[in-house]
């Protein structure tokens, strides 16, 4: 589409291994691309060159030295700005913190770097991650590279678009209610949500803690699964991480498909769809049938209700996390003439309009007669949607759905209206509150050109089954159909 | 209309915002359409459920060896010290610093 060179991982570590070029070419040849791309997409909102540079000359000196490379050695990478990086600004896409420096690194950041990866920069994203369209960045919106007027989804759109332009092998996003998968969906990648606890969420600056989780992007899925691999597994430091072995992602995906019972739920097929998104997914499943799997029909009742749930439990969850945001420790202090009024000053003029209103929401729904009615219904309901799930289980699988009712949707078109905006997740929060794992692969083009992504859920724990059932269905033309 | 204005204002108080009279009127009519739009969740008899507070899966489905049989929570750490020296980092973060405190307008008045 738009890169010279579509570089995959494999791509990479041959090209290195034969001596074609080096790290420190490709860094250049990518901070090449993103000064070219940078400026009409606003998918970065800060280059680490030294840090990358520096990561890629460890890297050619280990090829130099003639030892094995580590599995992401020289591997172009962009970090969503939520995930805090030592020494290079982490905004969250918010002028509260727009000075701030981390003094550590998260833990999948340095996973990656200790698997050779070469961190390019922070990409753009809703504030806090606060949106599903990365129009609420108090850095300006992204744009979507498959078509300029069109949004690149959110909130991790800034990670989508750079690797759907080639200026980034691979990215990582967080997913709260659909953030990794509905942009993936949107720029035409597949994208990754893991299992709650399977990726530590060390460093993660938290928006809601229960919901939050840290997942990769990249150009096709065995790339999808080799980031996995490397990121994911239990963290001292995180205690909601699990114990749970991380099983050979590689391997993993090769597994033949035949027999596998795909289980499609009704519920999300019905209003709202749109119809060419519906009409190429049902043929996304009529591939997967032919490939060998069994269509089981679904009934999950609740889904309908997930969207109102979600909105009580993410903003629950916010409204509690943002509190530090004060102007005490860091970010933007703006002067008050007693603290609370310097807290109240500062967190006006430091927060975007998006981020209040789910504060207000959040606090709401919390207050002193209140909570029975919001907050503890809504933990009710998201019990009733894990049991959708769990009972899901028992007879499939994998679930097949769209990730989003619509495909990439106009800039500006969802601004004046958030319930709207809310209503792009409405296929992508069930997972989020019953903490399963799903992907979106790319699922064919409406006739405007623009990607459908097809969803796959799973169990608990089976990113393995995931992949492996996305992998065949890429391999089979699944982008294409 | 279910949200008025001094509900507006109660939570922004709470909540340490100060909004300006414009966001008032707008967060006013927008919580109450999306509050309305939440409603929806008392269609459901939820009088026997249990509100969902653990969202780690450590349930029947994950394999018995993969969660530890010999412990209970794999996932807590002993609770040893470990040094932390990142003090001077995290103060030349802040907007106003006196080592080793942080610095804020005077609170208490005599």
């Amino acid at each position: 589409m738009t890169a010279a060179t579509n570089w995959t991982i494999a791509g990479v570590r041959s090209a290195l291994e034969a001596r074609r070029i080096s790290a420190r070419e490709l860094a250049k040849e990518f901070y090449t691309r993103i000064e070219r791309r940078n400026p009409e997409l606003n998918a970065f909102l800060a280059l680490s060159p030294d840090r990358a540079y520096a990561q890629a000359d460890r890297v050619d000196a280990v090829l130099a030295r003639g030892e094995a490379l580590p599995p992401l050695a020289g591997v172009p990478i962009a970090i969503k700005d939520v995930i805090s990086t030592r020494g290079v600004r982490s905004t969250c896409g918010s002028k509260i913190l727009e000075n701030y420096v981390p003094p550590y690194d998260a833990t999948a950041i340095e996973r990656l770097e200790a698997a050779g990866a070469v961190l390019l920069g922070k990409t753009n994203c809703d504030e806090f991650a606060m949106g599903s369209s990365t129009e609420n960045s108090a850095y300006g919106a992204v744009r979507n590279p498959v078509s300029l007027d069109r949004v690149p989804g959110g909130s991790s759109g800034g990670s989508a678009a750079a690797v759907a332009a080639g200026l980034a092998v691979a990215a990582l996003g967080t997913d709260t209610g659909g953030s990794i998968r509905q942009p993936g969906a949107y720029c035409g990648i597949p994208a990754m949500m893991p299992t709650y606890g399977r990726v530590s969420r060390y460093g993660l600056i938290a928006f809601a803690s229960s919901l939050d989780r840290i997942g990769p992007f990249a150009g096709n899925v065995a790339d999808t699964a080799a980031v996995m691999a490397v990121i994911a597994g239990h963290d001292p430091n995180d205690s909601t991480s699990a114990a749970v072995p991380v099983p050979d992602y590689a391997a993993e995906i090769e597994k033949p498909i035949q027999g596998l019972r795909i289980g499609v739920p009704e519920d999300y097929f019905g209003e709202g769809l749109d119809a060419e998104v519906k009409a190429k997914v049902e043929a996304g499943i009529a591939l997967l049938e032919r490939l060998g799997c069994r269509r089981i029909p679904l009934k999950m009742p609740h889904t309908d209700y997930a969207i109102a749930t979600y909105y009580i439990v993410a903003t629950a969850e916010a409204s509690s996390n943002l509190a530090r945001y004060d102007g005490v420790r860091y970010g933007l202090r703006v002067p008050g003439s007693t603290l609370i009024d310097m807290y109240r000053k500062t967190r006006e003029r430091g927060f975007g309009p998006e981020v209040k209103r789910r504060i207000m929401l959040g606090t709401y729904a919390l207050s002193a007669g209140y909570y029975d009615a919001y907050y503890l219904r809504a933990q009710k309901v998201r019990s009733l949607i894990a049991r959708d799930f769990s009972d899901a289980f028992q007879k499939v699988d994998a679930i097949i759905t769209p990730t989003a009712p619509t495909p990439a949707f106009r800039l500006g078109e969802k601004t004046a209206d958030p319930l709207q905006m809310y209503l792009a997740d409405i296929y992508t929060v069930t997972g989020s509150l019953a903490g399963v794992p799903g992907i979106s692969v790319p699922c064919g083009k409406t006739k405007a050109g623009l990607p459908v992504g097809l969803q796959i859920f799973g169990s608990h724990f089976s990113e393995g089954r995931v992949l492996q059932l996305a992998y065949a269905f890429e391999k089979a033309g699944g982008a294409a159909i | 209309m279910k949200i008025t204005r001094e509900d507006v204002l109660r939570v922004a108080e709470l909540a340490h915002l100060e909004l300006t009279p414009e966001e008032v009127e707008l967060y006013r009519g927008q919580l109450d359409e999306i509050l309305n739009y939440i409603g929806k969740l008392e269609q459901l008899d939820v009088s026997k459920v249990e509100p969902m507070a653990q969202v780690l899966f450590t349930g029947a489905g994950a394999p018995a060896a993969a969660l530890g049989a010999a412990k209970e929570h794999p996932e807590l750490r002993d609770d040893t010290l470990r040094p932390c020296d990142v003090a001077d980092a995290i103060l030349a973060q802040a907007p106003e610093a006196a080592k080793p405190f942080f610095r804020v307008p005077k609170v208490i008045d005599r």
